[in-house]
């Protein structure tokens, strides 16, 4: 385990070693960004979309007591898509999506020797392979801001239609107690958990091992370790932030 | 040319290379043979730098790796050109692409310059009409010609090839062969190959090196192989009644 942890930051310095040629490298990136997250825009509106109306429909159909305040299902799913469903939800799903194709993509590149032939040539292989992708991912904030307002507009529409709750009580609860920090917290939590998504699983699929089943086991077991990251840096910057 | 001196490579207890010393000179194409697991391509990814030696020495035109700062060993590496088992293109870029690759990524030189240079290499390596195909949409005998003419696109001074005609049939093997023997003659490159096809030995071998075990066990040319009576040797190229009346048939004319 700690040799995994130590190459990992290796692995890392190297990827902010030598750089590779702007030019070469600027298409890499811009490849990334399709690949990692205009491809991935399309799963992320879908989920958000649907399990924000879950959100809603669940909580409005638990909180039933004439007690408690008609504006609550709004501001119930507000709290809950914006701190935790789309910063964290929907990382754990990218890390399935992304997470996947990057390890699959790079573990087949070692095992047909591609790897090998840049070292070869002197490519940094690290900073080629990989840095790109952290670039690409920095992007990944938009996506999340993307399933935050569509997870909200589920929740509203699934409300609406349903009959669960008036637009006026809804948007009451999605304005009340505003708090700006709480958006900044689930940014700030959303990059780091873009550093994991885009290291993690390249680090999987670069010190792979084995043949076209070693890429499939190194895709699983990048997913898991992806996840278990996920959720081990979200409760340490909730910890760390929000108490 | 490469002077290797005393090569030792291990892996935990196990010892791969047990002091491998030989010399591979500028413009002849040297092979390296042995059965599978001696060493041969733990011996060529020493060679490349891809494995740190952990004992011994490799001069590259007289000059020690180990002493090589970072930025040397960069600039080596881009004067040699590989061309792997598997050809080792990169699949999401076309044959033009991946000729124009290296480049792209070590020169300042103009698009259309290096355009021109790579077609120049493809068409070196007789391959037509592929420019824009991907790796996937061509045959293994064309991937090959491919890796070769990524590999020389530099001008590089040293060319390895590990098992450039595995996989390949009878007269697309012998081509290989002969397109890499005629790019080391004309350019001059210092040409090492990780073989075990006895056409490429003894068609190709200008100098040949036999591993078993790790060691070297001997050392010649394609016309020694004929007359050595070394027995390992003997007995791995000599395998097959086909070779041996080829040898037969050799030292009845030699006489």
């Amino acid at each position: 385990m700690l040799e995994h942890i130590g190459r990992y930051f290796i692995m890392l310095q190297k990827t902010f070693g030598k750089f590779t040629k702007s030019s070469v490298l600027r298409k890499l990136v811009v490849r990334e960004i399709d690949d990692l997250i205009i491809g991935s825009l399309g799963i992320v509106a879908f989920i958000s979309f649907f399990v924000g109306g879950v959100v809603a429909i669940q909580t409005a159909i638990n909180s039933d007591n004439p007690l408690l305040p008609k504006y609550l299902v709004g501001y119930a799913t507000r709290q809950s898509i914006i701190l935790e469903f789309a910063p964290t939800f929907i990382s754990i799903i990218m890390a399935g999506k992304v997470g996947s194709f990057i390890t699959s993509s790079i573990g087949t590149m070692r095992v047909t020797e591609q790897i090998d032939a840049l070292e070869v040539m002197g490519v940094n292989t690290y900073n080629y392979l990989i840095f790109p992708k952290i670039a690409a991912m920095t992007l990944y904030p938009f996506i999340i801001v993307i399933s935050m307002f569509l997870g909200i507009f589920g929740g509203y529409f699934a409300c609406i239609t349903g009959g669960f709750s008036a637009h006026a009580d809804f948007v009451e609860g999605l304005q009340l107690d505003f708090n700006a920090f709480h958006v900044t917290y689930a940014f700030i939590k959303t990059f780091l958990f873009a550093m994991l998504l885009a290291t993690i699983p390249s680090y999987h699929g670069y010190f792979m091992k084995g043949g076209a089943l070693g890429v499939g086991k190194a895709s699983t077991t990048s997913f898991v370790w992806t996840s278990v990251a996920i959720i081990l840096m979200n409760s340490f910057v909730t910890n760390f932030l929000l108490t | 040319m490469i002077e290797i001196n005393n090569l030792k490579k291990s892996f935990g207890e196990s010892e791969v290379l047990k002091g491998i010393s030989t010399v591979f000179e500028q413009g002849k194409t040297n092979l390296i043979i042995g059965q599978s697991g001696s060493g041969k391509t733990v011996f060529l990814k020493c060679i490349l730098g891809l494995h740190q030696a952990s004992e011994g020495e490799i001069f590259y035109n007289k000059k020690p790796i180990s002493s090589m700062t970072e930025n040397e060993r960069s600039l080596l590496r881009q004067d040699m050109g590989m061309v792997f088992q598997g050809s080792a293109l990169f699949d999401s870029m076309t044959v033009e692409e991946n000729v124009m690759f290296p480049m792209q990524m070590f020169t300042e030189a103009p698009a259309d310059e290096i355009r021109d240079r790579a077609n120049f290499a493809i068409k070196r390596v007789n391959l037509i009409n592929a420019n824009n195909k991907l790796p996937s949409e061509i045959s293994g005998g064309m991937q090959k010609r491919v890796a070769i003419a990524r590999a020389i696109v530099m001008n590089p001074n040293y060319l390895f090839c590990d098992e450039p005609n595995s996989g390949l049939d009878p007269k697309t093997a012998i081509l290989i062969d002969n397109l890499i023997q005629e790019i080391t003659q004309e350019y001059k490159i210092t040409t090492v190959i990780n073989s075990h096809d006895m056409n490429s030995v003894m068609e190709i071998g200008e100098k040949i090196i036999f591993l078993k075990d790790g060691e070297k066990k001997w050392e010649g040319s394609n016309k020694e192989i004929f007359k050595t009576n070394n027995a390992a040797v003997t007995d791995f190229v000599y395998s097959s009644e086909l070779f041996k009346k080829v040898r037969k048939v050799y030292l009845e004319e030699s006489e």
